[in-house]
């Protein structure tokens, strides 16, 4: 749906998007990731047609950006950063003046307007103007506005900034159930969003991809071995000395000031009724013991870091 | 055409959903107001002592209404620059612009939307006017040909000026900016001829002929001659199309 090949955008000797690739299957959730200024903005407003890249192509369902502009975008819908709202307006006018540009067939502008205010939840805000919209409102407005003319493609840039957790979630939901019918790019600095609604990650870093995978193989891959998060009650002993005798385990060092221990050990290989084992034949109590999994947060910091991180010191549990 | 139509229609809402198109009239009426009186008390006071004196009555339309509508254009020299700086800047600085470059719409069509919606604004400025030259009418018997190209005048010099002014306000994200150079433009076209006698003869020419008020002349004095027609309509394609390059080049310049 979405095809992205050796994009570039410059802006004077600014290099913004760096060759970046990247594919996209109609119904996907796609999860653009990368820190503030990595190029997410530079190439949504690629794809969305608002600007040109510099070197590359982007075809979005079936039209290149650049060659049918217009059929492009009749397919696109855009969320930008900061919902493009006219303050003046009210929010049903609003939305039809977005219906007709967006080539909604005249005869259904004003149903297509009211199922989309109702999808977004802003039908008691009809009659209100944008200006006077709280952020959660605008937000919703802003994503009524790009499902208007039911693209195929969706194009989101930080859907749920400034909203309060509970809109956040719901917005969530909308996405979510937007799929599927509709392929959707999303992106955000806030990982949880995106091990919670996408199916696939793109990573950016200073305009260029990093990585590209499923949340879940991103955090397995760069696990590289299995690691337990144990936590003995030893009497005084050396328990670490003691636990790195247990046949597979490969490192054992201190996870944190409770004295829980990060039990590294060979890949594949499940060591956890051998530590338990040795734990309790040596009359110690087990407190605790349970795989530890890297959290996104860890994959994005050693992929967008130039600086090694230490893998694995502290726990996450995001995922 | 019907993206043209939808941008015309959304710019005239924002002028007169909220205060600036009534305000802008209001403002536009009480000069022309003013002027209409001053010059009207002038004209009554001429044509009594010409009576007194045993000559023939004064012309209405050279005397009244000719300059009348020159200074119409003088007001509107100052009024447009504010009408037309925010066409762009205003979308520009509000992100809205987004909106509208992502839509499945030609530069062209926005332009032409956008300059559509300013002149119906100021048609709007100008129809106020007719209330007055309607009284003229109703008590004397002006001529109504050099009314009709009068207005027609004042239409498509102002369609000069809303070309020119969408043209800057493309280029700036500041209203405020937009309308200062907006207006410094104005005036240059102005007075580009005041210095056409120190000149030579074929300069004079050229400066005569660039300056749109020389043009505007011959209308308000109910000569329709092609060669301003020409001018005019040129004048105001160019400046479109100049704005189109200004969008397109921003664009790439990101």
């Amino acid at each position: 749906m979405i095809e992205v090949q050796h994009l570039s955008k410059r802006y004077g000797p600014v290099t913004a998007v760096n060759d970046v690739s990247f594919r996209v299957e109609k119904g996907e959730i796609l999860g653009f990731l990368g820190p503030n200024g990595a190029g997410k903005t530079s190439t949504m407003r690629v794809l969305t047609g608002y600007m040109p890249p510099t070197e590359g192509t982007a075809i979005v369902a079936g039209y290149d950006v650049l060659e049918q502009p217009i059929e492009a975008k009749r397919h696109t819908g855009y969320l930008p950063e900061t919902p493009p709202l006219y303050p003046d307006m009210r929010v049903r006018d609003y939305l039809t003046f977005v219906a007709k540009i967006k080539g909604v067939p005249r005869n259904q502008v004003r149903t297509r307007v009211d199922r989309t205010m109702e999808k977004t939840r802003v039908t008691e805000m009809a009659r209100r103007e944008c200006g006077r919209l709280s952020k959660g409102y605008r937000q919703r407005v802003g994503l009524a506005q790009a499902l208007l003319h039911d693209p195929d493609v969706l194009i989101l840039d930080e859907p749920t900034a400034g909203l309060d957790p509970k809109q956040i979630i719901e917005t969530r939901q909308l996405i979510k159930e937007l799929a599927g019918t509709h392929t959707i790019i999303l992106s955000t600095h806030i990982l949880p969003e995106v091990s919670q609604t996408c199916q696939r990650v793109v990573i950016i870093n200073r305009g260029r991809v990093v990585a590209v995978d499923t949340p879940d193989n991103l955090i397995s891959k760069l696990r590289g071995s299995e690691a337990m998060y144990l936590q003995v009650d030893g009497l005084g002993a050396d328990v670490a000395s003691a636990i790195r005798q247990v046949a597979g385990v490969t490192d054992v060092h201190a996870a944190d000031a409770l004295g829980g221990l990060e039990v590294a050990s060979e890949t594949g290989r499940d060591v956890r009724r051998d530590l338990a084992a040795a734990v309790v034949s040596r009359g110690w109590g087990l407190l605790e013991l349970r795989p530890m999994r890297v959290g996104l947060e860890e994959v994005f910091l050693q992929l967008t870091t130039d600086d090694t991180v230490a893998s694995g010191t502290g726990e996450k549990n995001h995922a | 055409m019907r993206n043209v139509m939808a941008i015309a229609q959304k710019e005239i809402k924002a002028y007169f959903d909220s205060p600036i198109a009534y305000i802008f009239i209001g403002f536009f009426a009480l000069l022309f107001g003013y002027f209409f009186v001053a010059l009207l008390s002038a004209f009554t006071s001429q044509s009594m002592q010409m009576m007194l004196q045993g000559g023939g009555s004064m012309n209405v339309n050279q005397q009244l209404i000719t300059p009348l509508f020159l200074n119409a254009s003088v007001i509107i020299l100052f009024v447009l620059p504010s009408i037309t700086m925010r066409t762009y800047a205003e979308e520009k600085r509000s992100g809205t612009i987004e909106l509208l470059l992502t839509s499945p719409l030609t530069d062209v069509e926005i332009i032409l939307g956008k300059f559509i919606g300013a002149m119906v604004l100021y048609a709007s400025l100008l129809a106020v006017t007719v209330i007055h030259v309607a009284t003229l009418f109703i008590f004397g018997q002006p001529e109504i040909w050099p009314v009709v190209t009068g207005y027609l005048g004042l239409l498509l010099m102002g369609g000069c000026f809303v070309s020119v002014g969408l043209l800057i306000s493309s280029l700036t994200k500041n209203q405020i900016v937009a309308a200062m150079v907006t207006f410094a433009v104005f005036l240059m076209l102005w007075v580009i001829d005041w210095i056409g006698q120190f000149v030579g003869p074929t300069a004079q020419q050229v400066l005569m002929y660039v300056s749109i008020t020389q043009h505007l002349d011959d209308f308000v004095r109910g000569v329709l001659d092609t060669k301003h027609l020409v001018y005019y309509a040129s004048f105001i394609g160019f400046g479109l199309f100049l704005t189109t390059r200004s969008v397109d080049s921003e664009r790439w310049r990101g």
